[in-house]
């Protein structure tokens, strides 16, 4: 705990505001009445702290009823402050007034849990669509999450801009692209935008319920599959949770075989999408080239680690199957293949002033507005911020290997290209550091079911950005909740904010540039 | 575009043979189109692909045939972008209950004679996800089914031979 933390948590305390929480790992938790969870979120936000997540439980399996969570990240410290709400009263003040990142998570926690976030500006479901019945809150423990639910009628109620000239384009749920679905609604006037709403929650699947039923060595598949693209990092990130929450730790040697799959995971996903970025700016044949290293990639992938994806590859206690000496030598191979191609690729595209007319300029993100709206992430990094789950939460082999931050300032679809195109470069560095230095021994330790009533925290960087997972043990020791905060909850809404006075056919490469999570988001 | 010139040439063709070890693991339902129509597809078929609630997992791959290695269009396979002219809908994830309609529409809006494919272990049963509040399960629960293909996700090579045997080509 840093000198700042502390001074923090004296202030509070003297406040007689809060009480340390024992029951939380992984970060440190707080409980304050439920009256002063917006107040302690302003103190925090005056400390220099941003809102990393905000959810809610049902605590009735513990005889208690509600209780919403907040953490906070500054540096490298998380904090969970924690309300618990009363039987008779399901509200909480709305942090959406310090922290829009809120804004989201709280309409959200209305539509899914039924607890209601006082003050908030504007309740619109959210993921909830306007066919499911009312009252429905599937996140309740006394509703069964395994029961269809009947269809109801109803509406929703969308932002409008009128005046001379000013007409709606609305996009999806089905897109063009072999892509995931979600709905845009543009008001524009002539090419130029000058709002997008956007509405998700098409591929909600009721993830978060799913996990509620399932054995613990099961959720650990679902989690790989909250977001197919990350995979790995979503696995990693579960399993951290859980092994926090019940105390047990993976050998080293997994530690490392970890890293250099989230890592091998951030190159595949970078390589594919520079690719689809120059794609959508006609350069079919940068898409090609990168495709070509996207696929070798893979490859490796299947022979070394025997899925594409690497899919379920993760297990609590560790990793699923260790890699041999010829594993670890055709990575480092195909690695130094892939830099010499990469390269040659990287300079054609600096050099392409019809890529560069398309790039430069479009979608900008200001570095405010990334730090007013939460941003994580390549995002992030591309608008100024200085944030990667990496160094805040710096776990084994991170410790050892920090890896380069780079950040740009200009926001634009360049600036996350680049972003991207850096960040390869050091993963391939990381890489050969955690292949040099890997250690020996077991892949895998024992594990075992979290006491009751104990729950983890866990923050890892997958190449989206910073994924957040907490998950609480039952009084049986199943999963009594699983909260999942893909980073793309935090960046949607900067979409936006970064297309408004772009042209309509520019959105195709914006929205191609932030490259976010359905999936995830939607859970 | 010297530089451009010298990669293409560099790089020469890349596309593969589709790799006779790696075999598709399809279930053929019951509903088969009349040979005369099945003829016509085996030419030439145009996809539109509809993601009714995957992790995009499936999506990865299935872009991935289009790719200069799979090179989807050597065999007259190619993706639309609107449902009105296409052939085969290809449909991925359990089908969520919010893209219901969605995908009911995509599919209404075909014109016949057309089929369905289900990539993906969730397409075929809900997978993982099961059947829930959200989650109808798999596909065949919501569109009447040609095949599935099954996998988690299935690789590209699978995804390409699947769609193959699913019109008849192998």
């Amino acid at each position: 705990m840093t000198e700042k933390l502390n001074n923090l948590l004296m202030y509070l305390i003297s406040k007689s505001a809060v009480a340390m929480d024992s029951s939380v790992h992984g970060a440190l938790a707080c409980e304050v009445r439920s009256t002063l969870f917006a107040q302690t979120a302003k103190i925090l936000k005056g400390a220099g702290f941003r809102l990393v997540a905000e959810w809610a439980a049902d605590e009735t399996f513990f005889d208690r009823a509600f209780a919403v969570y907040a953490a906070y990240n500054e540096g490298q410290d998380y904090i969970i402050i924690k309300s618990p709400l009363p039987f008779a009263d399901s509200s909480f003040p709305t942090l959406a007034r310090h922290f829009p990142a809120a804004y989201r998570l709280e309409r959200q926690i209305e539509s899914l849990m039924g607890l209601n976030p006082g003050g908030h500006p504007d309740l619109r479901p959210w993921i909830k669509h306007e066919h499911w019945p009312e009252g429905a809150y599937p996140l309740r423990k006394s509703f069964d999450g395994a029961k269809a639910m009947e269809r109801s009628q109803g509406s929703y109620r969308w932002i409008k801009a009128e005046g001379e000239g000013v007409f709606e384009i609305a996009v999806g749920p089905v897109h063009a692209g072999i892509i995931e679905p979600g709905h845009f609604r543009f008001q524009a006037v002539g090419e130029d935008i000058i709002n997008l709403e956007e509405r998700l929650g098409y591929v909600h699947k009721g993830i978060e319920k799913r996990f509620e039923a399932l054995s613990w060595e099961e959720a650990v598949r679902l989690s790989g599959r909250v977001s197919g693209d990350s995979t790995v990092a979503h696995a990693v990130a579960f399993c951290m949770a859980a092994e926090e929450a019940s105390g047990s730790l993976p050998p080293p040697r997994a530690f490392y075989l970890r890293a250099l799959m989230i890592e091998r995971e951030r190159i595949a996903n970078h390589l594919g999408d520079i690719g689809a970025i120059c794609n959508d700016t006609g350069f079919g044949f940068l898409n090609c080239q990168f495709a070509i290293l996207r696929e070798r990639a893979l490859r490796t992938n299947l022979n070394v680690f025997g899925h594409r994806l690497m899919m379920d590859r993760v297990c609590l206690g560790g990793v699923a199957a260790d890699v041999s000496k010829e594993g670890l030598e055709a990575i480092l191979d195909e690695t130094s293949r892939l830099t010499d191609e990469f390269n040659r690729l990287v300079r054609i595209y600096e050099d392409n002033p019809s890529i560069e007319d398309r790039v430069y300029g479009t979608g900008i993100l200001s570095s405010a507005a990334a730090k007013e709206l939460g941003v994580v992430g390549f995002t992030a990094r591309a608008s100024g911020q200085r944030l990667d789950a990496r160094i805040q939460n710096p776990f084994s082999p991170y410790d050892r290997f920090a890896p380069a931050v780079r950040v740009l300032t200009s926001g634009d679809v360049h600036a996350r290209v680049w972003v991207r195109i850096e960040e390869i470069r050091d993963s391939i560095r990381l890489i050969c550091d955690i292949i040099k230095e890997m250690p020996g021994g077991m892949v895998r330790s024992a594990w075992s079911k979290p006491l009751p009533g104990l729950s983890g925290f866990s923050a890892v960087e997958g190449w989206r950005g910073e994924i957040i997972y907490w998950v609480q043990s039952a009084p049986d020791r199943n999963i009594s909740r699983c909260m999942v905060r893909d980073p793309s909850s935090m960046n949607w809404p900067a979409l936006e904010q970064a297309i408004k006075g772009n042209i309509v056919p520019d959105f195709p490469l914006c929205n191609k540039s932030f490259n976010q999570t359905y999936s995830g988001h939607d859970l | 575009m010297i530089k451009m010139l010298y990669q293409i040439f560099r790089t020469g063709i890349v596309t593969e043979p589709l790799d006779p070890a790696e075999e598709a693991r399809v279930t053929l339902t019951g509903t088969r189109l009349e040979e005369e129509v099945m003829r016509r597809f085996r030419r030439s078929i145009t996809v539109r692909l509809v993601d009714a609630g995957s992790c995009n997992g499936c999506e990865l791959e299935i872009s991935a045939i289009t790719n200069p290695i799979y090179d989807s269009e050597r065999f007259g396979i190619q993706f639309a972008p609107s449902p009105r002219s296409a052939d085969l809908l290809l449909v991925t994830g359990p089908v969520s209950r919010n893209m219901e309609t969605a995908l009911r529409r995509t599919y209404d809006a075909m014109p016949g004679p057309k089929m369905v494919v289900a990539v993906g272990d969730c397409g075929f049963d809900g997978g993982i996800y099961g059947c829930s509040y959200a989650s109808l399960g798999g596909v065949g629960n919501v569109l009447p089914v040609n095949a599935y293909i099954h996998g988690c996700p299935p690789s590209p090579s699978q995804v390409l031979k699947g769609i193959l045997k699913a019109i008849g080509r192998q």
